[in-house]
């Protein structure tokens, strides 16, 4: 177990310093959801006019939309190093050494879930500076932060089995429009009650993004509704565990093939 | 332009065409995020209707087409200019240079290839939005003047993008492209008309030119144009404006061999 968890800290430690050292992999994902969020805060203040919208702020009703887009970006960040490693030939060499496949994925999360980890504490600063308003207090933001890294590391497992079935960038890249579309057809901007257009409510309720956006918003402007957390923190654990069991069979897979 | 630069522009323009229709990855791409952006607005926010004040004759999704129309085609220069710099990258945009008769040719042939390549993702946008129920008040002079405007976006797009690309020379250099496009897209009166916007973003968005070209676009699609001239003026003094940076980076481009 220590050899294991050795083993996942090295790994880890590498995903968390390569991460670090690209700007490019950084800042567009603690930049852009912000920008986003400044700009359709005040676009869509609008639709805090219609009735039935449950809050008079659509700042605070829009923040968890940037935790899961930042975690994506985070995701693409863990597919696409991980796509490299295959790339180059770094995963045959490591399975020349007695590194388990355990800690191979666990550790390539690493960098993902210190940029999750980060990007979390930055949106909801930011959100609290331009005045987002828990109505959960303390105790809220707490839970928001685990369940916003729980996504990042859900979002990361999937770029991890996207890269390793994959196995190269340029494709891993080229499956993320994919995520993005299940973010967009979500309750993202509006709440499902309030969507008008049927086919869009039926595709919002049976995409699991909803509930992950649901989940971290009812801690800001509704309070602790066990049903939205018990979904949330559940489609996050399930995405984590599914993606990883993939990931993990893809491994064997990969390995066999080298 | 002269034969020779023609000649450039055309030969360059078939091999990004051809290249296109050889990798469907580069296709795609650029076609879904249009289609998935009018999905999410028009299927997802057609609620904004209600909302006391929008008064927009064509209905929602007409008027969400519109902007994720002119988005479509700004974006589609921006992601040839993606194409320019991995062809300074790869070292045949030097070749290029060094080959071409008139250099300016090959800003040209670059523009035709996205006007190419944006085309096919009109195409199939349009076709959504009239299978989604999209409303159209216009005659045929408003759609061809909209589709016209999308155009010119689409020009003024590659321009920007291309002026980056040379100076740069390196896809490095596409967030550079892309971020300046999207906060002007984004800082423009997307889901709702101007009068709905309040505080900063009112400000910001009455002072952004896109913003006319955004509400001529959806008065031509509803067939209540209300300053068509204004809106060509602006356009064509972006054209003008950006064809300088363009020729400009061009000639950067030429200085850096």
């Amino acid at each position: 177990m220590t050899l294991l968890l050795n083993q996942i800290g090295r790994i880890a430690w590498r995903s968390v310093i390569r991460t670090a050292r690209q700007p490019a992999a950084v800042i567009p994902p603690l930049t852009f959801p912000l920008m986003l969020m400044a700009v359709n805060s005040n676009g869509l203040r609008a639709a805090t006019h219609l009735p039935g919208f449950p809050t008079k702020s659509f700042l605070d009703f829009f923040l968890p939309f940037s935790f899961i887009q930042g975690a994506l970006f985070a995701a693409t960040t863990a597919g696409t190093d991980l796509a490299r490693d295959v790339d180059t030939g770094f995963l045959n060499r490591l399975a020349l050494t007695p590194m388990r496949g355990a800690a191979l994925l666990l550790g390539e999360l690493g960098g993902a879930v210190a940029l999750g980890a980060l990007q979390a504490f930055v949106y909801l600063g930011v959100g609290l500076a331009f005045g987002v308003h828990f109505v959960t207090g303390i105790g809220g933001m707490a839970t928001l932060l685990l369940l916003a890294i729980l996504i990042a590391l859900g979002w990361a497992a999937v770029g991890v089995l996207l890269a390793l079935r994959a196995g190269t960038g340029e494709k891993v890249q080229s499956q993320f429009p994919l995520l993005f579309f299940l973010v967009f057809i979500s309750s993202m901007n509006l709440p499902r009650n309030l969507i008008e257009v049927s086919w869009f409510r039926d595709l919002a309720t049976i995409n699991p993004v909803s509930y992950l956006i649901e989940g971290l918003r009812t801690l800001i402007i509704e309070g602790w509704n066990a049903q939205a957390l018990a979904l949330g923190f559940g489609v996050a654990i399930l995405m984590i565990l599914g993606a990883l069991g993939g990931a993990s069979i893809a491994l064997n897979s990969r390995m066999e093939r080298t | 332009m002269s034969g020779r630069g023609r000649s450039v522009a055309l030969g360059l323009a078939h091999r990004q065409m051809t290249t296109l229709i050889k990798n469907p990855s580069l296709l795609f791409p650029p076609m879904l995020f249009p289609l998935m952006n009018f999905l999410a607005f028009a299927g997802g926010l057609s609620r904004l209707r209600h909302v006391p004040g929008f008064n927009y004759p064509g209905g929602y999704t007409a008027f969400q087409f519109v902007f994720v129309l002119l988005q479509s085609a700004a974006f589609g220069g921006v992601f040839m200019g993606f194409g320019i710099a991995r062809d300074f990258e790869n070292g045949f945009a030097r070749r290029l240079l060094v080959a071409a008769p008139n250099r300016s040719g090959l800003i040209a042939g670059y523009a035709l290839g996205a006007l190419f390549r944006w085309s096919m993702v009109a195409a199939m946008l349009t076709i959504v939005a009239l299978v989604a129920g999209m409303q159209i008040g216009g005659n045929g002079i408003d759609i061809f003047g909209l589709y016209g405007l999308a155009v010119i976006v689409n020009v003024v797009g590659i321009l920007w993008a291309s002026g980056i690309a040379m100076r740069f020379r390196t896809v490095q250099a596409a967030p550079l492209m892309q971020t300046p496009v999207f906060m002007l897209l984004f800082l423009a009166p997307v889901y709702v008309p101007l009068s709905l916007l309040q505080g900063w973003i009112h400000t910001v968005a009455k002072a952004n030119p896109f913003t006319l070209l955004l509400e001529e676009g959806r008065g031509l699609l509803a067939g209540a144009p209300l300053h068509t001239a204004s809106a060509f003026l602006i356009a064509f003094g972006l054209v003008g404006f950006f064809l300088v940076w363009s020729l400009r980076g061009l000639r950067s481009a030429e200085r850096a061999g």
